[in-house]
């Protein structure tokens, strides 16, 4: 395991409370391990971009293009979205997920979606169309409509699917975490083989949930990855205006797990940086992965964006990483531009086929109201 | 279709009639003629006849209403018939609001006052339930005097009221002045309490011959023993007993060894019954009347259970929640004015009973021992007798018990 | 007939229900090695391993998020708090998650889970380890509240909460855990959610009271009774969802009634009751809705201060008889 002596193995094994397997010890002897200047003499693993290439990822053809169409996607998806969010179909908060598309596809390659699973924070239309959730039930989700991945009940930040594992969408920064660790947890607990990937961002890391629960993984050894989605600004606060270490993958030491910073930008770096991590947890070795990206719309619709810089802007769009996957199919043969278009305009055609049936879904019933609260049926409501 | 039965017209000065008793249950077929209640006047108790045939469909009146003159009493008609229309049109106060076709005989003798308690009194502080009760029985807040918080009108009130309906035959308007000299009076209704007060006790009066015996119980010791047993009731956290549970348990033991005192004459079986057991009834005064709980085998029970029972009984006496079995069927019965100041009196022997005990209160007398006079507690005991059954010796013989008891209340335990 | 202590009812409750259902753990501070702070779950890890009976750091925010995250995962924790005070720094997790997310995701995930541990008042301890947590947790849907009086109660409900699908806040109190009662001993013994306990029959005044608070009542009802009136005490066991059936039946037959709350008096669990009589049976009252609790202020240490600041039996007493008119 990274950064960990025979000392304090030994230690973690007697402190370990839970009955349960035993981790193995990771091996991951292709990762680079760089020295760090605050880390406590602990090492972390780096996976830059244009480090890997599809092939050592043994990813077919097929396989990438489908990763571009995951990717596009979600780019299309959200486009519209703001653009019925403009048009007032959409209510509450919108934010938007685009510029970080190569984490939720590159993340899914490496799960086994709807046997693992994943919970995220209110930035959820991204892993969710990329856990396989249909655009319909998101668009019409976001309409507020009954067909809605929530019944309409919850809205752009509270996107649900039990049936892909996807815990959520969820409203409240860093009060999630807590519960990607119950749900590892629960996955060794009925010993199922099953893997918690929880997404948070920059701004959840100075939460004391992150911390509470970053010690609860490490410390009962569950099949957790806890990654971070760095995509610098914290609402509009830039990480090192809120992080006394900006290097966030470096909470992992003071947890005594293995921790990574990957680039975010790369789908294949993730990819594989998701491979491995998700490898440890799967024998109980719960990790903290940076991924650095970049939000490219505001924080939310209503943001204005003076924070940063148009040229910042400018050259952070430069390595979007849809356009970065698109230059890599082409440079290496795997698709024509004619074939990428076809995909852009199959895509578009099914986001714009959600947005008709997020239009044709009815409003919830009235009735509804009282309904999912609970498990019980006829819980006597106060009127 | 429904026919509405209203209040009729019974006297010639009656402006309203209170619904004493049903005589009919809900769902019940009627013929013309059958009895269906019983109406108060302002003059007598009369039987209201249904005029059709049908099915009693509902009873709309509730015992104790006051209805004017054309207020629905209750509907008949086929069983099914939809009442809604017709309760409709004689909604709010009893009285049918106006019909397009109403003769002009009919429209005549309804009266036009609405019952005053419509609209809530202003300024007059009721409870809900207050108001409610009062709406029910047509009484008009603004003339009622309030025993709660801040002179608040309750539910003891409405209760106290409606024992009296002393306002109910107030006609609003008619009279608006009086003259100062007029020599006026209050028409107080004669309540259903008041006239069965006076039916029993005047029978109880004119049919039994009451002889009357007087003691005098020295109560030295009966004053000791009560204090004692208060301290090991407040120990045992039972009952504190009071002077009077001691006499209700002392005129049990003394009827056991008296079974002629514990009994009645009944002429019309022809008999003389003495009874096995021993229920001891106890006047309460409430407000308008007396009732008297009865305490069951008050030979058996220890002093506490009397004491608790007791209580109980009268506290739900007080608040007119006593049920009927609870104050009926007794075999003795005492009275006591003791806590009035009252020293002896003579009482009216509550029928069938043979005896009443009517107990006086307890004096600061001095008294004579061995030439020397001393501080010492007496109370009178007079005891009534109906003698067609009980004569002077045996009722002076179970006074006599009594009094031992009393007096030596240690005895009890024999 | 068994006769517990109300902490060893508690125990019964939890071991049983661990007995019948591997899903079922228990997660807390001091559960298992220091066999729990107020000795509720001695022994326990000594039957079902470290596994099952989990010792937590002091992370109430955390282990409570754990707790959610495993029961939407298909687990059904209980989830101890040392005392309810110290679950205030987890009350995001309750309120947010527990309480919300089966609504937010349209019925997709069900939360079998319990919360437990002491509420209220528990002595000298000052303002921050006195806290009654009912009516906040109660005004929050999707959580279900219960708050016991008793052994037997405890047991009966507790087991009933862990066998319930939705999140339960179990409230227990420290000064009643050494507290003995009979505990039925049927088998498998449970006891309705959402279902009040008349405790004692009475028409003259109606008092409600939960947790400490129904002893208090109770005591109340013994002086009235001495001075001819029988109160009607119901405890009312569940706050959320409220046996509103019961207090209005009650309240119709005595046409008064006095609610003893430990809580702190605004916007307490007496508040709403309060409401919800005025609301439901308005013409049935003859005096106003009255209520004791404690001071509005937080709990003071010292002795003579707390003794005033907790509602007594002799508040209670008083107060009835201020309802009843007899003052």
């Amino acid at each position: 395991m990274a950064g960990e002596t025979e000392a304090t193995k030994e230690k973690r094994a007697t402190k370990a409370v839970n009955n349960l397997p035993k981790h193995a010890e990771s091996t991951n002897g292709h990762m680079r391990r760089v020295p760090t200047q605050k880390g406590f003499g602990a090492s972390f693993d780096v996976y830059e971009a244009d480090a890997v290439t599809h092939e050592e990822l043994d990813l077919s053809t097929e396989d990438v293009l489908v990763m571009y169409r995951n990717m596009l996607l979600q780019r299309r998806f959200e486009e519209r979205s703001a653009q019925m969010y403009g048009k007032q179909k959409i209510g509450g908060f919108l934010h938007l997920y685009i510029g970080q598309e190569a984490i939720s596809t590159g993340t899914v390659d490496a799960i086994t979606v709807g046997h693992d699973s994943v919970i995220t924070a209110y930035r959820d239309h991204g892993i969710a169309l990329a856990a396989g959730m249909s655009p319909d039930a998101c668009m019409a989700e976001l309409f507020g409509k009954v067909g809605g991945c929530s019944k309409g009940k919850g809205g752009s930040m509270h996107f649900f699917s039990n049936e892909h594992r996807v815990f959520g969408g969820h409203g409240i920064v860093g009060a999630h975490i807590p519960l990607a660790v119950g749900i590892a947890f629960a996955h060794k607990y009925k010993k199922d083989d099953g893997v918690c990937v929880g997404f948070f961002g920059d701004g959840a890391v100075w939460q004391g949930s992150f911390h509470e629960a970053a010690n609860l993984a490490s410390l009962y050894e569950v099949p957790v990855v806890l990654v971070i989605e760095n995509n610098q600004y914290a609402m509009g606060t830039a990480v090192d205006r809120a992080a006394a270490e900006p290097d966030l993958y470096k909470q992992a030491a003071g947890y005594a797990m293995p921790g990574a910073l990957v680039n975010g930008m790369d789908v294949f770096s993730v990819c594989k940086a998701m491979r491995n991590h998700v490898a440890m947890a799967r024998r109980f070795q719960p990790s903290i992965v940076e991924i650095r990206t970049y939000r490219y719309r505001g924080h939310s619709m209503s943001d204005p964006g003076k924070y940063r810089t148009r040229e910042e802007l400018d050259a952070e769009k430069s390595r979007d990483p849809i356009l970065r996957l698109k230059s890599y199919i082409l440079d290496h043969g795997i698709g024509t531009n004619d074939a990428l278009d076809a995909i852009d305009q199959s895509v578009k055609e099914e986001v714009m086929a959600s947005v008709t049936f997020a239009e044709n879904s009815p409003l919830p019933p009235l009735e509804a109201i009282y309904e999912d609260v609970y498990s019980e049926e006829g819980f006597p409501f106060l009127t | 279709m429904a026919i509405a039965v209203e209040m009729p017209k019974m006297t010639d000065t009656m402006e309203e009639g209170v619904l004493v008793q049903w005589m009919v249950e809900e769902g019940s077929v009627i013929a013309a003629g059958d009895v269906i209640a019983q109406v108060e006047t302002d003059k007598a108790t009369m039987d209201v006849e249904a005029y059709d045939d049908g099915v009693l469909l509902k009873r709309v009146a509730v015992e104790g209403d006051a209805l004017p003159i054309g207020g629905l009493i209750a509907v008949l008609g086929k069983a099914g018939d939809d009442i809604a229309e017709l309760l409709a049109r004689y909604a709010g106060n009893g009285a049918p609001a106006a019909v397009g076709h109403a003769d002009t005989e009919h429209a005549e003798t309804v009266p036009s006052a609405a019952p005053a308690s419509e609209t809530p009194s202003s300024g007059v502080k009721a409870s809900p339930l207050a108001r409610r009760m009062a709406a029910e029985h047509g009484l008009d807040l603004g003339v009622l005097a309030g025993s709660g918080t801040e002179g608040r009108i309750v539910k003891r009130d409405i209760e106290a009221a409606i024992a009296s309906t002393s306002q109910t035959l107030k006609a609003p308007d008619a009279t608006p002045r009086q003259m100062a000299s007029a020599r006026s009076f209050e028409a107080v209704r004669i309540t259903q309490m008041r006239k069965t007060i006076a039916r029993r006790l005047s029978q109880s009066k004119f049919s039994a011959p009451h002889f009357y015996l007087t003691v005098d119980v020295a109560m030295e010791r009966a004053v000791i023993a009560r204090r004692q047993l208060n301290t090991e009731a407040e120990a045992w956290g039972t009952h504190r007993i009071s002077y009077n549970d001691l006499i209700t348990k002392a005129a049990a033991a003394a009827l056991r060894r008296h079974p002629q005192v514990n009994a009645s004459y009944l002429d019309a079986e022809g008999e003389i019954r003495l009874y096995s057991y021993i229920d001891i009834g106890i006047a309460v005064a409430i407000g308008e009347g007396l009732v008297t709980p009865v305490v069951r085998d008050a030979d058996i029970k220890s002093l506490s259970e009397i004491a608790e029972e007791t209580a109980a009984m009268a506290a739900r006496a007080r608040a007119r929640s006593l049920q009927p079995e609870e104050f009926a069927g007794s075999t003795f019965t005492t009275s006591n004015l003791g806590m009035f100041g009252i020293e002896a009196f003579t009482a009216i022997i509550n029928p069938p009973n043979a005896c009443i005990l009517a107990i006086g209160a307890i004096r600061d007398v001095p008294v004579v021992n061995d030439g020397a006079v001393t501080p010492g507690k007496r109370m009178k005991l007079s005891l009534s007798c109906d003698h067609r059954v009980v004569d002077g010796a045996t009722g002076a013989e179970f006074l006599s018990t009594l009094q031992g008891y009393l007096e030596e209340p240690l005895t009890l335990l024999l | 007939m068994a006769t517990l202590q109300l902490r060893e009812a508690v125990r019964a409750a939890m071991i049983e229900e661990m007995e019948r259902d591997e899903d079922v753990f228990l997660m807390g501070e001091e559960v298992a090695e220091y066999h729990g702070a107020y000795k509720v779950s001695e022994g326990m890890q000594e039957m079902f391993g470290p596994g099952r009976v989990i010792d937590t750091p002091i992370s109430e925010n955390g282990f409570a998020g754990l707790g959610i995250g495993a029961a939407m995962n298909g687990l059904r924790p209980i989830i101890e708090f040392m005392t309810w005070n110290f679950a205030f720094v987890a009350m995001d997790q309750l309120v947010n998650n527990a309480a919300k997310i089966r609504y937010m995701s349209g019925g997709q995930y069900s939360f079998p889970i319990v919360f437990r541990g002491p509420n209220g008042a528990a002595g000298q301890l000052a303002a921050t380890h006195n806290s009654s947590v009912e009516s906040i947790y109660s005004s929050f849907p999707g959580l279900k509240v219960i708050s016991i009086s008793n052994p037997d109660d405890a047991k009966g409900l507790l087991k009933s909460a862990i066998r319930d699908n939705d999140p339960v806040l179990f409230l227990e109190s420290e000064f009643m855990y050494g507290m003995k009662g009979e505990v039925s001993d049927a088998e498998d013994y449970t006891i309705p959610i959402g279902k009040a306990r008349i405790a004692r029959e009475g028409d003259a005044v109606t008092i409600i009271g939960h947790n400490k608070s129904y002893w208090r009542a109770m005591e109340a009802a013994e002086q009235l009774a001495a001075d001819g009136y029988e109160a009607e005490v119901i405890d009312p066991r569940t706050i959320r969802p409220f046996d509103w059936d019961a207090v209005v039946a009650s309240v119709r037959k005595t046409n008064r009634c006095v609610i003893v709350d430990e809580s702190n008096p605004f916007a307490s669990v007496s508040s709403e009751i309060a409401y919800q009589i005025q609301a439901r049976c308005f013409d049935d009252l003859d005096a106003p809705v009255k209520r004791v609790t404690s001071k509005d202020v937080p709990a003071p240490y010292a002795k003579n201060l707390m003794e005033f600041y907790l509602p007594s039996a002799e508040d209670t007493y008083r107060t009835c008889r201020e309802v009843l008119y007899l003052d």
